[in-house]
């Protein structure tokens, strides 16, 4: 009895030895490659926030971790890239998080020039409903630029709300919560920046600890 | 009806696993949004089941009775996590949209069920056959309703191809009927089940026809007359 216990027991354990090994084999060959997808990724997102002609520094390795459950909706830290021209601040691209929206947490990264300016916000992801709420990705609808050049006056701008609430920013047809969580949480993202540009832009870059 | 022919007509009709054996609803019914998502599911799904009930086959001497099931599950695990390693490396916007589906693959039946139903007692050649026929008889279904999912919820065709096959695949998106606001029953889970519905009713409703058609009718030999009274 004990025996066939033994005999299994190490079957099993190289069959695991040897799938492993497999399966690390292909993560260590595909890593690269899944890297580079991700930077890639980055990159194009980045480009759609900040206008690629205003800086000249590497945008997806100069980043700074920011931590505001306040402002940015989370408990964990997220990143924040900063663009520099010749050393001279120009513009910041912050991920935030828009913690109420009709179906969780609607990730969103946020485009702001250094006078607190709006350059651009994309949807990173969302569980919204589809046909209603998901007209926050571009790939739907051109909502999500309506942000773009705006700016907040102070902290309780009023013109930052969605039209049904007395504000400027359009709702969706059938879905009020969406947009409202998300324009809040722009809001949000520039309130913090105000309050954090200087000190953001002095920290070096510690990029990839996550 | 020889070997291949057997089984082929089994996974892409008689005993289809998306129609008839009803196994891995989970992903049939999430992913099949789009004809894109479900081509791109069914491809990862077909590359797993090959990979694993080749596999399989080849290691059956070495699996003992008692254990078997959990060294399936293994390498089903494995390659479903090479698979999507691969996915996360090529096709990284597909990776995306299937999100956890992809995954998930590993709790689809279908494939520990073919792993166990046929890799374990048959060949190299036939199990790789039979994994991949299976597969190809899943695809169909997923390729079917996404399509239709697709048409009658957003009105269009290859809506995201260029996910899947890369840039130029974009130009195949075909715009069927201009909808406004896209039919939200549809794009949801309950749209999934109510097509779903209707796709195996007409598999049903055709089968006879079809059965009689494929199936030759096995000539049945009557038993000759054999003296049995007694001899008293």
């Amino acid at each position: 009895m004990n025996k066939i216990i033994t005999k299994n027991g190490l079957i099993l354990a190289s069959f695991a030895l040897v799938i492993t090994t497999i399966v690390g084999i292909t993560q260590h060959l595909t890593k690269d490659k899944i890297d580079e997808q991700e930077r890639k990724q980055l990159l194009k997102t980045l480009d759609q926030v900040i206008p690629r002609a205003s800086y000249n520094n590497k945008l997806f390795l100069h980043c700074v971790p920011t931590l505001s459950q306040q402002f940015l909706g989370s408990s964990k830290t997220q990143r924040a890239f900063l663009a520099f021209n010749d050393d001279v601040p120009v513009a910041a691209a912050l991920e935030t998080i828009a913690p109420n929206g009709y179906n969780g947490n609607i990730y969103l990264i946020v485009g702001i020039s250094y006078d607190g300016t709006v350059t651009g916000v994309r949807t990173l992801s969302h569980q919204e409903t589809p046909g209603l709420g998901d007209k926050i990705e571009l790939s739907r609808s051109d909502w999500i630029n309506s942000f773009a050049t705006k700016s907040i006056t102070d902290h309780r701008d009023q013109r930052w709300q969605v039209k049904k609430d007395g504000g400027e920013f359009d709702q969706f047809t059938g879905a009020t919560i969406t947009p409202r969580a998300v324009v809040a949480a722009v809001k949000n993202t520039l309130v913090y920046f105000e309050l954090n540009k200087a000190q953001l832009f002095a920290q070096p870059q510690r990029c990839g600890d996550k | 009806m020889n070997k291949y022919a057997e089984l082929t007509w089994q996974g892409l009709w008689k005993n289809n696993p998306g129609l008839v054996q009803l196994l891995g609803l989970c992903p049939l019914l999430a992913v099949t949004s789009t004809l894109t998502n479900a081509l791109g599911m069914g491809v990862a799904t077909i590359a797993v089941m090959v990979g694993s009930n080749a596999t399989v086959s080849l290691v059956r001497h070495w699996i003992p009775r008692e254990i078997r099931i959990p060294i399936f599950v293994m390498i089903i695990a494995g390659f479903v996590t090479c698979v999507q390693l691969l996915f996360n490396a090529y096709a990284y916007g597909l990776y995306q949209s299937l999100g956890i589906f992809l995954p998930l693959i590993v709790t689809n039946c279908i494939i520990i069920g073919r792993a166990e139903a046929y890799a374990s007692k048959n060949q190299l050649l036939p199990s790789i056959y039979d994994g991949f026929i299976m597969g190809v008889g899943f695809t169909l279904v997923l390729v079917v309703l996404g399509a239709i999912r697709e048409i009658l919820g957003q009105g269009t065709l290859f809506d995201g191809a260029d996910l899947l096959l890369g840039p130029w695949a974009s130009s195949l998106r075909i715009e069927l009927i201009a909808i406004d606001q896209s039919f939200l029953f549809i794009m949801l889970p309950p749209g999934a089940f109510v097509a779903m519905g209707f796709i195996i009713a007409l598999k049903n409703s055709l089968n006879t026809k079809v059965e009689a058609m494929i199936e030759k009718p096995v000539e049945v030999q009557k038993p000759q007359r054999v003296r049995v009274s007694k001899v008293s």
